[in-house]
């Protein structure tokens, strides 16, 4: 069980959009890496699908994006910032069911408007801001509960 | 078995198409993707999914599919309620998940075939 | 129900098989849409999906789904095999439509995994 966490650590993921091959491979990196860290099982659970859902956003509706990560003792933060089409009604698509995905984009099995409600599931801090015809960047802030300790004796 | 049957021994709330109800149902299907249930799904089949789109209900008129249970407590839009009412295609409700919903009709669907 | 429980109610074909038959799985969940799967599944459960896609072992992987079975005998393309075994997923193939699996899971007594 070792926990070098004593420091921040800080890293990003450039992520294209459209890009449905790549697609989830940011966010299982980060997650082996909190595995790695041995960090708790639900706190890694929460980031890996709050984190992924943003991935899938990014890769859905904008031409390019970055997601930063911040793990320090206390919490993890993500932020997906990407240059997409902005969101014009954020209380619309936060709405669990709403999606202004295209079929296609459906027929991969994703856009049934989840995603929003999703990240805002697993966050204890959620923040989304949004310019229309420029782009949208979302914060999460994940807490981490250390009395969980289930993980580390059971995976890989 | 019929629609409105099988309404009532899943606890399914109708939202369009209720004079219709009383259609005979010959099997379910479960998908979330519309090209699968155009590819795969047979007439007069009770269609369970997660989608509230419209598109649903011009894949239920083609297929000639006898109702659409939507599950997870979803609700369709304005427009699918809409269509799914000039189309005459019956849609049911339930807060249960596909997989209960699936379970459950199989059970009956199939307690009906022994019996007969 | 067990893992070999399950390949042996859906008739199954093993196409990797990363855990022991033993192992027990507590509830299932059925979709074809990821964000889904992220919202209700649990440790220790089955996906069944018709998309046989490598989308669906990402999503199992980033969920902790350790099983996923996909139905109408969709054989998987030579990524989404790579993948299931790269990512440690158990994955099987069933003949059954998606329909047929989850009756056959719920009638054996199988439930799915609560919100």
């Amino acid at each position: 069980m070792k926990e070098d966490l004593s420091k921040t650590i800080e890293g990003s993921f450039h992520i294209v959009g459209g890009d449905f091959i790549r697609a989830g491979e940011a966010s299982t990196a980060l997650k082996k890496q909190l595995i790695d860290l041995g960090i708790e099982e639900e706190t890694i659970r929460k980031v890996s699908i709050a984190t992924f859902e943003a991935e899938m956003n990014i890769i859905i509706y904008a031409t390019a994006g970055i997601i930063r990560y911040t793990i320090t003792p206390e919490e993890i933060t993500i932020i997906a910032e990407d240059m997409g089409p902005g969101i014009e009604d954020i209380e619309l698509a936060m709405q669990e069911g709403y999606s202004t995905a295209p079929d296609w984009v459906r027929e991969m099995g994703w856009g049934a408007g989840m995603g929003l409600p999703n990240m805002k599931k697993n966050s204890d801090i959620f923040r989304i801001e949004s310019v229309v015809g420029e782009g949208t960047t979302v914060e999460m802030v994940i807490r981490r509960k250390k009395d969980d300790h289930s993980r580390n004796s059971r995976e890989a | 078995m019929t629609i409105a049957e099988i309404a009532e021994r899943l606890n399914l709330t109708p939202v369009t198409g209720e004079e219709y109800l009383h259609r005979e149902v010959s099997d379910g299907y479960v998908s979330d993707l519309l090209s699968d249930v155009m590819a795969n799904a047979k007439k007069d089949c009770i269609w369970i999914t997660l989608q509230t789109h419209e598109n649903t209900v011009a894949v239920a008129v083609l297929k000639e599919i006898a109702a659409v249970v939507i599950v997870n407590g979803r609700k369709p839009s304005d427009v699918t309620i809409e269509k799914a009412t000039e189309q005459k295609v019956p849609i049911l409700l339930t807060s249960r998940t596909a997989f209960e919903i699936a379970g459950m009709l199989y059970q009956l669907l199939h307690a009906e075939e022994i019996q007969s | 129900m067990t893992v070999g429980e399950i390949k042996e109610a859906l008739n199954a074909t093993v196409v990797h098989m990363s855990v022991p038959e033993h192992s027990e799985i507590l509830c299932a969940c059925a979709t074809d849409l990821m964000s889904e799967v992220l919202y209700y599944t649990r440790n220790n459960s089955v996906l069944i999906t018709g998309l046989t896609k490598q989308q669906a072992i990402r999503t199992a992987h980033i969920a902790d789904i350790r099983v996923v079975v996909f139905t109408r005998g969709k054989e998987p393309d030579a990524q989404t095999l790579e993948l299931s075994k790269e990512k440690g997923i158990t994955l099987l193939i069933t003949p059954y439509s998606m329909f047929t699996a989850c009756g056959i899971l719920y009638e054996k007594g199988l439930r799915c995994c609560p919100e």
